[in-house]
Parts: C-alpha cells; sequence; structure tokens
C-alpha cells in the first residue's frame, strides 16, 4: 500500500481474564516487536484465542493492561485499535458482494468514497482477487473466502494483524499456499502479526517468535529454532516437532552420567542450565533425527526395530531400547525390518534433559 | 471456547440496553405487573369494581362450590383428556404413515394442517353448521336411508363435550403431525438401516426405537396441547356458547363471562389464578427438562 | 452389455409394489384427508345454494344451481345487531389491526432478541426467561388490569391499543424467533463487524437482518395467521368501531333475526377464513417452518 509503514509494537501488562469462576489467562505479560510476526501456539482451551480477542478489544480483561502502538488501549473500542483481523469461520458478511465486505469498515469509518475505493483496489490486487470483487462470499471457493477475509483486514491499513487460526478450515495444500502468501505479505508491508495456530509446523515456518502455551500460561516464548532444539519444558518438547520427541526415563550418577536400566550415557557435553545434583531422577529427550547409526561403534546402544514406517523422503523406526520406546528418523535407503538390532549413537549437544517437574535442566 | 463475547464495555452496551428496555418495560408492567394484580384481586371482596378489601382465599372457597365453575372444570378436564389423546394418536399415526415414502406427500400434508391455519371461530361455527341437527349430518344420515340415525350431540348436555373434541381434533391434529413428522425426519436414517439389518419388523422399530427417540416431539406436542386446552374459550364461544345450559362451558370462557358480564372480579381473578397455577404445573417441568437438556448439550 | 450380472439381479426381493399394508396404509391416508377436507367442502357447497335447498337437501350435496348470492349478502348486507352492512366493515378493521401490529412486533421482537443473543445486556437472561413463562399463560391472567391501564393511559377501546396487546403477546414468540435465529450465526462474524467499527443499530440493521430475511418471513406468516385468527383480543380491545372480522362474524352468526341463513353464514366463515388459507397455501413449507419455530419454544 502507498501509506507510511504503519507499525505498532504491542505490550500486555499482567493481564488476566476469567469468565465468572473460571480462569482463562493468569497474569500474563508478553511483548511484541514492531513488524514481528508473533504466533501463539498450543492446544485447544489454553487460552491462545482469548488472549487474541483481548489485544482486539472483543474480550475485556480483569486486570492488567494493553498497549499498543505505544498507547493504552484497555478500555478503548475495537475499531479504535488500529488492528485488522482475519478469522477461522471467515466471517464474511454473506448478503455483501466482496468489495462491500472490504470497504465496509472504511465506510463506517466515515472514509471518502474514492479513498474507499483505491485501497480495496490496492488490496485486492496483492491478494489477487480483483476479479471476484463483484461476487458473493456464498459463490468463493473456501481457499478465495480467506483470501478476501484478509484483503478485508489489509484495507483497514492496521499497524497490528490478528490471525485467529485462519487456516483450519482450509485443506492441506490450500494451507501451504496461504500459509505462504501470509508469510510473503508480512515481508511486504512489515506490518507487526499475532497468529493464533494449534499447528506446530504453522508456528515454525511463519513466526519470528513462537509462545507456547498451555493451560492459561506462556510456556516458553522464543525463535521456532529455540523452542524447537531447547524446549523448556516436556510439555513443549512434546507438542512441537512430529513424530514427537522420545523419552528415556533414568537418573544422574557420579561424573555426570546419565543411567537407566539398559544403558549409561556420558553428558558431558551437555549444557546444563544449573548443576545436576547426583541421583535426581531425570527424563532424556530425544528428537527422531538427532540419532545416528553407529555400526561397529562399541559405544552404540542397541534398539530393537518393531515398526518402520517409510515417509518418502526418509522413514521412521519405531524401537525400543529395553522397555522404553524412541522413534528413530533414518534415510530413506537405510535397509531396516521389525526385529533388527540397531546400533545407535546420540548427540549429546542435542539432547535434553528434563527434571522430575518437566522443566528443563 | 468459553461463551467468548462476555461482557463489552459499558459504552457500548447502552444501545443493548436501550433497545431492551421496551421489552423490559413489558415484562415488568404488563406481564409481571398484571399477573400479580389479578392474583391480588382474588384475594380481595371486588365485585363490580376492584376494591381492596383484603378476604384471603375465600374467593377460592366460593370458586370450589361454584356449580358452573365446577361443570367447567369437569369439562376441560373430559375434553383434554380425549383431545391430547385423540390428537396425539391421529398426529403420530399420520406423520408414520406419510414418513412411508407415499405418493402426494406434501398435497396429504397440506391437507391435514389447513385447518390448523384457520381460527377456532371458523372451526367452531363450521362443525356447529355440519353438526347442526335437523339440516346437518344428521339429515344426511336420514337421507340416505338411516331413518332412526341419531346424531345430535351438539344439543345433547351429556355429548355436546365430544363436538367439541371432534372440532379442536381436526383443527390441530395437523399440528402434531407437523411436528411429530419434524422428529421422524431427524431419526438418523443409519438407526433405520441399522434395525433392518437387525432384522426388526417396522411395528417394533417404531414402538421400541423410535418412539423412545421421540420424546422431544412428543412433549413438545404434549405441552402445545394443554395449554391450548387450558385457553380454549373461542371454539366455545363459536360452537356452543356455553350450552346446552352449561354443558360446554370452560374455564376460560368462566372468567371473561365474571369479569364482564356478570361483574364478580374477585371470582373471575380467582379462576384466572387457578388457570394460571394450573399451567405452570403443566409447564415448568417440560421447562425445567428443556433446560437441563440445553446446559447439557452445553458441557458436551 | 458389460453391466455386470450380479447388480443386474439382486438377491433380494424386490418390495412389491401395492403390499395389503400399503393398501391399508394409502386407505387409511386417503379416508383421513376426506375426513378433513369435509368441513371446508360443506362450507362451501352450503354457500353457493340457496336457502330452499338447504332445508330440503343434504349438506353434502352439490348446489343444484350455484349463486353467489349468499357471499354479496355476507359481504355487505349481513346484519351484526342493528346494523345491516355485512362483514366487510370486519375485513377492513381487521387489515387495520394487522398491518401496524405485525410490523411492531416483528421490529420490537427483532430487536430484542438481537439484542439479547449479541450483546447479553442487563437482565436479558431473566427476561427471556420470563418471555418462555408467559407464552403459555391463557390471556385471562392478564386481561382485567390490562383494560384497566389501558383505560388509565387513554388507549382503550382504540386501534392503538389493540396494536399494542399484539405487540405484548407476540413478543414472546417474536423475540424467541430472532433470539434463536440470531444464536445459530457463528459469534465471528458479530466481531468482524465489532473490528470494522459497527455499533449496535448498524450492525442489526446492515448486517444481522439482511441475513434474516427467511426468519422475518416466518414471523410474518405466524403473525398473519395468529393476529387475523385472532377472537378475544379484539373482543376486549378493539372497542366497538374497530372489532375485528373474527368477532363480527361470530355476531353475525348469532344474532340473526328470524330464520337462519346457513348460506350467508359459511360465506362469511369462508371470507373469514380466506386471508389465513391464502398464506396457508401461497407460504406452503414455510408455514409448516413457522409452525416448527413457534412451536419448538425454548
Amino acid at each position: 500500500m502507498n501509506q507510511a509503514p504503519n507499525r505498532s509494537s504491542v505490550s500486555l501488562r499482567g493481564v488476566e481474564i476469567a469468565y465468572g469462576p473460571v480462569r482463562v489467562l493468569d497474569r500474563l505479560d508478553l511483548e511484541v516487536a514492531q513488524s514481528e510476526f508473533l504466533v501463539l501456539l498450543g492446544p485447544s482451551g489454553c487460552g491462545k484465542s482469548t488472549l487474541l480477542n483481548a489485544i482486539a478489544g472483543l474480550t475485556e480483561v480483569d486486570s492488567g493492561e494493553i498497549w499498543i502502538g505505544g498507547r493504552n488501549v484497555t478500555w478503548e473500542e475495537p475499531k479504535d485499535r488500529g488492528i485488522a483481523m482475519v478469522f477461522q469461520s471467515y466471517a464474511l458478511y454473506p448478503r455483501m458482494s466482496v468489495r462491500k465486505n472490504m470497504s465496509f469498515g472504511l465506510e463506517v469509518s466515515g472514509m471518502k468514497r474514492p479513498d474507499v475505493q483505491r485501497r480495496v483496489t490496492e488490496a485486492a490486487a496483492i491478494l489477487q482477487i480483483t476479479e471476484l470483487l463483484d461476487r458473493k462470499p456464498s459463490e468463493l471457493s473456501g481457499g478465495q473466502r480467506q483470501r478476501v477475509a484478509i484483503g478485508r483486514a489489509l484495507v483497514r491499513d492496521a499497524g497490528v494483524f490478528l490471525f485467529d487460526e485462519p487456516l483450519s478450515n482450509l485443506d492441506a495444500q490450500l494451507r501451504a499456499e496461504l500459509r505462504t502468501e501470509i508469510k510473503r505479505l508480512h515481508a511486504r508491508l512489515g506490518a507487526t502479526m499475532i497468529f493464533v495456530t494449534h499447528d506446530q509446523i504453522e508456528a515454525l515456518t511463519l513466526a519470528d517468535r513462537i509462545a507456547v502455551m498451555r493451560d492459561r500460561r506462556i510456556q516458553q516464548l522464543g525463535t521456532p529454532h529455540d523452542v524447537y532444539m531447547r524446549p523448556a519444558n516436556k510439555f513443549v518438547a512434546t507438542f512441537v516437532g512430529s513424530p514427537a520427541m522420545s523419552f528415556l526415563s533414568g537418573h544422574i550418577t557420579e561424573g555426570r552420567v546419565f543411567e537407566t536400566s539398559t544403558l549409561r550415557l556420558d553428558l558431558s557435553g551437555y549444557a546444563f542450565t544449573a548443576p545436576p545434583s547426583v541421583g535426581m531422577p531425570v527424563d532424556l529427550g530425544i528428537r527422531p533425527e538427532h540419532v545416528v547409526l553407529a555400526p561397529g561403534e562399541a559405544a552404540a546402544i542397541p534398539a530393537r526395530v518393531e515398526l518402520v514406517e517409510p515417509m518418502g523422503s526418509d522413514l521412521l523406526a519405531w524401537t525400543r531400547i529395553g522397555e522404553a520406546a524412541l522413534t528413530v528418523r533414518l534415510s530413506a535407503e537405510t535397509p531396516v525390518a521389525p526385529g533388527d538390532i540397531l546400533p545407535l549413537m546420540f548427540s549429546t549437544r542435542r539432547l535434553n534433559l528434563f527434571d522430575a517437574q518437566g522443566e528443563r535442566l | 471456547m468459553v461463551a467468548a463475547a462476555k461482557r463489552l464495555r459499558i459504552g457500548s452496551r447502552l444501545p443493548a440496553q436501550i433497545a431492551l428496555a421496551p421489552a423490559l418495560l413489558i415484562a415488568l408492567v404488563l406481564y409481571c405487573g398484571t399477573t400479580s394484580w389479578t392474583v391480588w384481586i382474588s384475594l380481595t371482596s371486588s365485585r363490580m369494581l376492584p376494591n381492596s378489601v383484603f378476604v384471603g382465599l375465600r374467593q377460592y372457597d366460593v370458586l370450589a362450590n361454584n356449580d358452573r365453575w365446577l361443570a367447567s372444570i369437569a369439562n376441560i378436564a373430559t375434553f383434554g383428556a380425549l383431545f391430547m389423546t385423540a390428537a396425539l394418536t391421529i398426529g403420530f399415526l399420520l406423520a408414520a404413515m406419510i414418513d412411508q415414502k407415499v405418493r402426494a406427500e406434501s398435497l396429504l400434508r397440506s391437507v391435514f394442517l389447513y385447518p390448523f391455519s384457520m381460527s377456532f371461530i371458523v372451526t367452531g361455527l363450521a362443525w356447529r353448521w355440519m353438526l347442526d341437527p335437523t339440516l346437518g349430518f344428521e339429515k344426511l344420515l336420514h337421507d340416505i336411508g338411516f331413518a332412526d340415525a341419531h346424531f345430535d350431540w351438539i344439543v345433547r348436555p351429556d355429548r355436546v363435550i365430544y363436538t367439541l373434541v371432534i372440532a379442536s381434533v381436526w383443527h390441530a391434529a395437523g399440528l402434531v403431525m407437523a411436528i411429530m413428522l419434524a422428529g421422524l425426519r431427524g431419526v438418523d436414517r443409519e438407526i433405520w438401516n441399522a434395525a433392518r439389518v437387525d432384522g426388526l419388523p417396522t411395528w417394533r422399530i417404531f414402538v421400541f426405537i423410535i418412539i423412545p427417540m421421540m420424546r422431544g416431539s412428543f412433549a413438545t406436542a404434549c405441552v402445545l396441547l394443554a395449554t391450548s386446552v387450558v385457553k380454549l374459550y373461542d371454539l366455545s364461544v363459536a360452537m356452543t356458547n356455553g350450552g346446552p345450559g352449561i354443558a360446554s362451558e370452560v374455564p376460560a370462557k368462566f372468567v371473561m363471562d365474571y369479569l364482564f358480564e356478570r361483574g364478580n372480579l374477585a371470582l373471575a381473578t380467582a379462576a384466572a389464578t387457578t388457570m394460571l397455577i394450573t399451567v405452570v404445573v403443566v409447564v415448568a417441568p417440560w421447562y425445567h427438562w428443556q433446560g437441563r437438556k440445553a446446559r447439557m448439550a452445553g458441557i458436551a | 452389455m458389460s453391466t455386470p450380472r450380479a447388480s443386474r439381479h439382486p438377491s433380494g426381493r424386490r418390495p412389491k409394489r401395492l403390499s395389503p399394508s400399503r393398501v391399508g396404509l394409502y386407505a387409511f391416508l386417503l379416508i383421513t384427508a376426506l375426513f378433513f377436507l369435509t368441513p371446508l367442502y360443506v362450507m362451501l357447497v352450503t354457500s353457493l345454494k340457496p336457502m330452499a335447498e338447504i332445508r330440503l337437501g343434504n349438506i353434502m350435496s352439490l348446489p343444484a344451481a350455484p349463486t353467489l348470492d349468499a357471499w354479496t349478502t355476507a359481504w355487505s348486507r349481513a346484519c351484526t345487531g342493528l346494523s345491516c352492512n355485512g362483514i366487510s366493515a370486519g375485513f377492513w378493521n381487521s387489515i387495520r389491526i394487522l398491518v401496524p401490529s405485525v410490523i411492531v412486533s416483528i421490529m420490537v421482537g427483532a430487536t430484542t432478541g438481537y439484542a439479547m443473543s449479541f450483546w447479553r445486556p442487563r437482565g436479558a437472561k431473566l427476561l427471556f426467561a420470563a418471555l418462555m413463562v408467559v407464552a403459555f399463560i391463557p390471556y385471562q391472567v392478564f386481561i382485567y388490569p390490562l383494560v384497566r391501564i389501558f383505560s388509565q393511559v387513554g388507549i382503550a377501546n382504540s386501534l392503538a391499543g389493540i396494536v399494542l396487546v399484539h405487540t405484548v403477546f407476540g413478543l414472546p414468540t417474536m423475540t424467541l424467533l430472532f433470539r434463536n435465529h440470531f444464536a445459530s450465526l457463528p459469534l465471528e462474524l458479530f466481531k468482524a463487524a465489532r473490528v470494522d467499527g459497527a455499533g449496535f443499530w448498524r450492525i442489526f440493521l446492515q448486517i444481522m437482518m439482511p441475513m434474516a430475511v427467511p426468519i422475518a418471513v416466518v414471523a410474518v406468516i405466524l403473525q398473519v395467521t395468529g393476529i387475523w385468527n385472532d377472537f378475544i383480543l379484539g373482543l376486549v380491545f378493539a372497542g366497538r368501531d374497530n372489532l375485528p372480522m373474527t368477532v363480527q362474524l361470530n355476531n353475525v352468526v348469532n344474532t340473526t333475526q328470524g330464520e337462519r341463513t346457513y348460506n350467508v353464514d359459511m360465506a362469511a366463515t369462508l371470507l373469514t377464513a380466506l386471508v389465513p388459507l391464502c398464506v396457508y397455501f401461497v407460504s406452503g413449507r414455510w408455514f409448516v417452518r413457522g409452525i416448527a419455530a413457534g412451536a419448538v419454544k425454548g
């Protein structure tokens, strides 16, 4: 668009929300920088949509403050907050044409007709929906509807874009397509974007930073790489990544050695956040792709293959070390069959250790 | 998610409050206000004009010894029992049969439902003419050879209530059919298929599977019919005007007559209050059940 | 033919087109249908016969020489009490009552239902419960105090009075109808409109009402038939000059002096039934939807 770049930071300070006795958000602090793409990731019911609604001004907060673009907007109407929003069900006005859907908000705000039309035309061009402008929403496919919904947000020329699971009603192919579209849009507009999803792939591909939420709290806030490689706790470790991280239960012995009934592992290369005490029970988390085959290596750990899943580009071997389950990602050509014993080695730097409370060590 | 549009800010809720004001005013003044007033009058000794001489439940005592009121109660009880049984049975049978993929389904539905679109006055006058003992069906029976046949129920005190039943079943059976048909169509086709695969005969599927699944439709139909029984007024006025004698008097008519013709406000309002209590007793369990169902659906 | 043999010869018996149970089914439906049609038929043939033929023949026989005399008499010359102007006056009274009552009651009901569903203002739940109860209560409970209040306010026996009464007693059904409709719409639509900056009335008029057109049609059908067919409210609240058609019809039939003119009675009855019958046959499935919506309260 032609307007001067319009970017706002978003800041939540001690935001609390409850529906009667049911708490939905615990004192929550969150800083979103100008032009940042932040993804709120979590299972349904974790409070992520409520958080987004609070930023939009669609849900009242019980305490705390919301700042957008350096202004305290806690008690302002949604329209005055400088935000635009895209919804899961598209929420297009069914009796209005695409053009009218996109111009409605601008007309409400009292903008002059030529300006409205210019903005609608521009936004439609960006999203390649120009030829749809005179259709009704019922005449559009799901992907087209969501493009229109994004277009409706685009014309508002807002400093902050809020996305409430915008892709989850689409099929897999359209989802990927619109995902890249949104990423491209972010690069082009430079606007701040906050995106709610329960899909970790969306989170990893889109985000500058991810806030993983569960039980009314942010569990971890960090770059996709951080969240994936150094999950803050067992929940984040399990929720992000597919197939999920495997866990071996054991304890720490003298000399920083991880020990279970069937294996011993030297942890000297592991970056502990705090020095572990001897004898403390820990869970060792291993991602499938952080396991390597080490034939002929004396220190290799033998794992019995139970099931093999070819994935095209690679294959997954579901194995057991003693009783503990371990998923291993191998190259597609690896000759492996159920019943085989694989000699495995782990890269110590890429391991994840969690204490009995599930917190990262 | 939990009910999401929770509280909106006061500034934006004000128009909603204003928009609701007429309805609130109506509810407070014209529903609650008038109901309490009616109940209050029934506790006074008011005759032509309302007074505030409190006499407790004396009017209800008078009412309990009033022949006309007792006849009204007896009439409405007979009428209600027969009417509800007949309307439910016929309505359900019609719905079940129409649901068997019959020809001219929509024509049949129209035929069964059209009486419901007409007023009780029209219904009453039409049946009163057909049941006319000199020129109506009785004459038809005589003309086609049954010289001794009698069909003079409308002028016989011991039979007149049945004529009201016939007319109102004619009026309401289509409504029951529509409700039941909606209920039947709401039953998953797979249930039928599963029962067929199990080899159950049609009537068993109906009795043991379908009817229990249609509890809601039956409850709705029952409540609607029951309240229409309590409200019964126009039909009695148009068809028999309560006669012969007081043989087809009904409570609603009793109230109207004592309010506007006989000038006994307290007795009339005592009767109205009795009707109110009856309705509450009928509706409350159903309302509770509906509410519970809604809450369960909300949780699920 | 490439069709596989098996599919051309299903293993089960093809159901017989007319099994005995099918015959019984159709017989029952046919007889019941005739029973349901009889009153309409009798009214019609009676209204087309002269009185002499009615006295001599039977009620089922077709008119020997159909005549519309009874219809014109009923419309413009039938007597109620002392005046003999037919029931045309009642027809026009009913129209004058009907039009404003339908409009006002639907407007109030739609607004109330909308306010309740999205905005949930204070008192909405209690109000809704009250409306649900009132829908079932006989008018006799409210009537006397209403008459007193109306005469205090100065709208007793007036058009304004009867319109208000129809609005008041139409409110439960209308509110329920619209509330249920709005409650079935996705909440995100409402949120989108809020983000777009639309306020209470703009969301109502520009977004919600255009989507409520089918429900509005159902509401019109319900209210037109309901108000047209009303007797008791018109009798008590409309006043002598505004008596609706149903009340006039009852007067015509009950106050005929001397010989009873059944043909005129039946013509007048049919005339009164004409409007709801037309609504019913024109609206077809919508009427059923209306009943279903009005019937399934709560």
